[in-house]
C-alpha cells in the first residue's frame, strides 16, 4: 500500500494537527510513513503545506503531479498546491464556494462547534466519507484520541463526525 | 527495554538519540529550523539515566562555549544551532578543532536550503571544510537519529568536536523511529589540566595543528563513514549516482518511481567531510560520468574534482535553492537522457506570511512609520521582520545588527548635516543575543537614534523560548530575572521609557519625545522598550479584554486598516468597497479601531 498526500493551508488553521492525525494513522497501522511540515516564519498566517507518504518510501517531499489525494484547508491554495495533484486525484476543500474538488464548509461547520479551527478534522471527515484516504474512520479517531489534548477530544471527535456523517 | 515505534520529527529524533547517548549538557539558542531539537530533549528529559542540564543560551557563541567546557570534563555534550548561528559561535568553532575535547561533542547545526526561514542558506559542511571539523549529512529522522551515538564514540576516538547537519527537511519530517533505552555513562566531571592544549599559545599550535590533519586523514576512512554504494545491474556501465542528505532520499524514490532503482550505481555520502581519497580515486577509475546531488554548495563535488562530473559547478544543477523532488527529476532524465518530465506549471506565490492578528508589534509599527513618516528603520531577526508588510522596517540583517546599523546610518548621514529620524526596532531575544554591545557602541560613538525594544517577553518566531528577563529558563525552570531596563541604563542611556503600543496617543508622544531627545543639544540614543507580552501566548490572550470589532456602515473603503496596518483579520469586501472584520482570526483587540479615519471600526463588550 502507497499513498501520497498533501495538506495545504495557512498557519494557524491546524495544518500540522491533521497531518499528524493522518501520520498517526499510519503508524497505529505499522505501515511507514513519513511527513513535510512547514515551520517558522510561514506559520504567521502564511501558506503552509504538508505532505504525507504512506507506505515505501525515502523522501517526505511529493513531486508535481504525483500526490493521491489533496486536502485543502484554505481555498486560495489552490492554484498554489492543486499541481502537485495526480490528475484524477481526489481534492477536498474547505469552502462555502463553488468550484472545482469535493466541497464543504468545514470551517462554517467549526464555528458552530465554537472553534473555526476545528475545520480540519471536518475536513478529514468529509475525506474518509469520500474513501479518498488509506485510513478507515475508527482509525482516525483512535489517533484523534492520542493526539488530542484530553479535554479537547470530545469536541475534536465531533467535528471530525460532522465531516464523516454529512448532513 | 521493549523497543518502540514512535513517530518522530527529525528534530525530536535526534533529541531522543542525545538522550539515549547518555548526552548531559544540552545548550542551544533557537532557531528555525533547529529549535525543537532542545525543546525535544527537554520534553523528554525525564528519560535520561542521569543528571541532564539542559539550557536556551543567551546566544550560539555562548551555548558552544559551555558544552565545549562539560566535554573537557569528560561528558557528552551538545550545541545547537541554525546556520547562522554557526557564523555567531564561529570564534570557539574554528579554535576548538585545534584543541580538540574530551567527552563527546557534537554541533548541531541544522541548514535551510531554499531558505524556508533564514537570512541566507549558507552551506554548514562548506563551514565543516573551512574549518577542518567532520560533518555527517542524514538522509533522514531515523538516520540523523542514528549517527548521534556514532558521532559520539568517533568524537571520544579522535577527541574531536564533529557536526551534524540535517536540513529542513530532515528536521521537519516525520518518520516511525525506533526508540531505545537511554545509556548510562557513569562519568564524574574530571577536567584534567593541560595548558598546552587548552590555553595553547602559538608556540603548541602547529602540534596541534599536526594532529587535527592526521585525525582527518584517519577519519575519513572509518569504516562506518564510507559512501555506501548500492550497486546497478551494469545496464549504466561506467555511471555512477552520488549524493547526500535529503538529496539521496529524492533520489531514491524518483529511481524507484521511473523503475531504474537497481540499474545503475548509487553512492550514498554519510560525511561530506572528510571524504575518503580512496572514494575520489575509485571514482576517477571506475566511472566515466558521475552525477553529483548535494544541498546547498559544491562540497562533495569540489573535493572529488572528477573530470566527468556533473552538477552545480559545471552549471548543470541550479545553484541556489533547495533541491526538489521536481528538479532533480530534470537532472536525472537530461543525465541519463530519459524523456523529460512535464513542464511543470508556473509556480504560484501563497499568502505572505503576516504579524498575527492583535500583535503588539503590528500596533508599534503603526505609531512609528506614522509618526517618522521620512524615518530610517533598521530592524532584525524574529516576527517583527514582518514589520516589512507595514512599511515600518528597511533593513534586515543579522541577529543584533540593526542597533549598529541604525549606528551607522546616523554617522553617515550626520556628517552632512541633518539626519532622518532613525527607528531601530529589536525584539527582546534578540536584544539580548547580540544587541547589548551593540547600544554600548551606539552610545560611546554619540549616535543620535531611538531605539525601540520590541519586548513581548518570549522569543516568539521560533515558537516561545523563554528570555533572561522573564525568570524563567528551559523546563520551566525558575531563575534570576534580568532586567531590561537597569542593562540599558548601565550602558549609558539616558533617555528610558517603557509603554504599551495598543495605548497609541501615549506610544505616539513618547516616539516624539525620543526624537526630541535624540535632536537636543545633550542627546544620544533614546530606547523606548514597546511592552506588550505575545499574543500567541494563552495567558496573554485570558489577560486582555476581547472586545467584538466590527465596521459601521460609514466606511468609506479608504482601504488603510487592511493595508497600512494589515491585520490579517481584516480584509476587503471589493463589491461593496467595505473592510470586513474576520471574525474567524479577530481577537478583539481594538487596536485597529484608531487607524479608522472615520471612527467607522467599533469595537464593543462580549457578553
Amino acid at each position: 500500500m502507497k499513498q501520497q498526500i498533501i495538506v495545504s493551508g495557512i498557519g494557524g488553521q491546524g495544518v500540522l494537527f491533521l497531518t499528524r492525525v493522518i501520520a498517526q494513522a499510519a503508524v497505529n497501522r505499522g505501515i511507514a510513513v513519513l511527513t513535510s511540515e512547514t515551520h517558522g516564519m510561514a506559520q504567521r498566517g502564511g501558506t503552509v503545506l504538508s505532505t504525507i507518504k504512506v507506505g515505501d518510501f525515502s523522501s517526505p517531499l511529493i513531486r508535481t503531479g504525483q500526490a493521491d489525494a489533496g486536502l485543502l484547508l484554505w481555498e486560495e491554495n489552490l492554484p498554489v498546491h492543486k499541481p502537485l495533484l495526480k490528475e484524477n486525484g481526489p481534492l477536498l476543500v474547505n469552502t462555502a464556494a463553488s468550484g472545482p474538488g469535493e466541497r464543504i464548509d468545514a470551517s462554517g461547520i467549526a464555528r458552530n462547534l465554537g472553534n473555526a479551527v476545528l475545520a480540519n478534522l471536518v475536513l478529514l471527515g468529509l475525506a474518509i466519507r469520500q474513501e479518498s484516504l488509506f485510513c478507515t474512520a475508527e482509525e482516525c479517531e483512535t489517533a484523534i484520541k492520542q493526539l488530542a489534548p484530553p479535554k479537547f477530544v470530545d469536541q475534536n471527535l465531533k467535528a471530525f463526525h460532522e465531516g464523516l456523517n454529512g448532513n | 527495554m521493549k523497543q518502540k515505534i514512535e513517530l518522530l520529527m527529525g528534530n525530536e529524533a535526534i533529541g531522543q538519540g542525545l538522550i539515549e547517548a547518555g548526552c548531559q549538557i544540552a545548550a542551544a539558542y533557537p532557531g528555525t529550523p533547529s529549535t525543537e531539537i532542545l525543546q525535544a530533549i527537554i520534553d523528554r528529559r525525564t528519560q535520561a539515566a542521569e543528571p541532564l542540564h539542559i539550557e536556551w543560551s543567551v546566544n550560539e557563541k555562548i551555548a558552544f562555549e559551555v558544552a565545549l567546557a562539560a566535554s573537557y570534563t569528560g561528558k557528552r555534550s551538545v550545541a545547537v544551532m541554525k546556520q547562522v548561528g554557526l557564523n555567531v559561535a564561529a570564534d570557539p568553532f574554528m579554535r576548538t578543532a585545534y584543541l580538540g575535547v574530551k567527552g563527546g561533542m557534537l554541533t548541531i547545526v541544522a541548514d535551510d536550503p531554499g531558505p524556508h526561514s533564514s537570512q541566507n542558506e549558507q552551506d554548514t559542511r562548506l563551514f565543516c571544510l573551512q574549518a577542518r571539523v567532520p560533518v555527517f549529512d542524514p538522509a533522514s529522522p531515523a538516520e540523523a537519529k542514528d549517527l548521534v551515538p556514532l558521532a559520539f564514540e568517533l568524537s571520544e576516538k579522535y577527541e574531536m568536536n564533529l557536526v551534524l547537519r540535517p536540513t529542513t527537511r530532515i528536521c521537519h519530517s516525520r518518520q516511525n523511529v525506533e526508540l531505545n533505552a537511554p545509556q548510562k555513562l557513569e562519568r564524574n566531571a574530571n577536567f584534567e589540566k593541560d595548558p598546552t592544549r587548552w590555553a595553547a599559545t602559538p608556540a603548541f599550535l602547529p602540534q596541534l595543528h599536526r594532529k587535527l590533519n592526521a585525525n582527518l586523514e584517519k577519519i575519513a576512512r572509518e569504516p562506518e563513514l564510507q559512501p555506501k554504494l548500492s550497486p546497478g545491474d551494469g545496464s549504466h556501465p561506467h555511471t555512477a549516482l552520488v549524493a547526500s542528505g535529503i538529496v539521496y532520499a529524492h533520489l531514491v524514490d524518483l529511481l524507484d518511481e521511473l523503475g531504474l532503482r537497481d540499474q545503475i550505481d548509487l553512492f550514498q555520502v554519510l560525511m561530506p567531510y572528510p571524504l575518503n581519497p580512496d572514494f575520489s580515486k575509485c571514482l576517477q577509475q571506475d566511472y566515466q560520468r558521475v552525477l553529483i546531488l548535494e544541498e546547498t554548495y559544491p562540497l562533495i563535488e569540489l573535493q572529488l574534482a572528477h573530470p566527468g562530473a556533473v552538477g552545480k559547478q559545471d552549471g548543470t544543477i541550479p545553484r541556489e535553492g533547495e533541491l526538489t523532488p521536481d528538479i532533480i527529476h530534470q537532472v536525472l532524465a537530461d543525465f541519463l537522457g530519459l524523456p523529460s518530465p512535464q513542464e511543470l506549471p508556473p509556480p504560484h506565490r501563497g499568502q505572505r506570511p503576516s504579524l498575527c492578528p492583535g500583535c503588539p508589534h503590528r500596533a508599534a509599527f503603526y505609531s512609528i512609520k506614522q509618526c517618522f513618516p521620512k524615518g530610517i528603520f533598521p530592524s532584525d531577526i524574529g516576527c517583527y521582520t514582518l514589520g516589512l508588510n507595514l512599511g515600518a522596517v528597511n533593513t534586515v540583517h543579522c541577529m543584533g545588527a540593526c542597533i549598529s546599523q541604525g549606528a551607522g546610518f546616523y554617522q553617515s548621514y550626520a556628517q552632512d548635516g541633518e539626519f532622518p529620524t532613525i527607528v531601530v526596532t529589536i525584539g527582546d531575544s534578540t536584544f539580548f543575543h547580540a544587541g547589548i554591545p551593540a547600544l554600548i557602541n551606539a552610545v560611546i560613538q554619540q549616535a543620535r537614534i531611538i531605539v525601540v525594544i520590541l519586548d513581548n517577553a518570549t522569543t516568539a518566531m521560533t515558537g516561545g523560548q523563554p528570555v533572561p528577563h522573564m525568570g524563567v529558563a528551559a523546563a520551566e525552570k525558575a531563575t534570576r530575572a534580568i532586567a531590561i531596563e537597569p542593562l540599558v541604563k548601565a550602558s549609558g542611556v539616558d533617555f528610558l521609557e517603557t509603554c504599551d503600543p495598543y495605548d497609541k496617543p501615549a506610544f505616539e508622544q513618547r516616539l516624539k519625545e525620543a526624537d526630541a531627545y535624540i535632536r537636543s543639544e545633550q542627546g544620544g540614543v533614546a530606547v523606548l522598550i514597546s511592552r506588550h507580552g505575545c499574543i500567541m501566548d494563552p495567558h496573554v490572550r485570558k489577560m486582555q479584554v476581547r472586545f467584538k470589532v466590527t465596521i459601521e456602515d460609514n466606511c468609506v473603503g479608504c482601504r488603510k486598516c487592511v493595508e497600512a496596518f494589515e491585520c490579517p483579520a481584516l480584509s476587503m469586501d471589493n463589491e461593496k468597497n467595505i473592510a470586513l472584520v474576520n471574525q474567524d482570526r479577530c481577537i478583539g483587540c481594538g487596536t485597529c479601531i484608531p487607524v479608522c479615519p472615520v471612527d467607522a471600526i467599533i469595537k464593543e463588550e462580549r457578553s
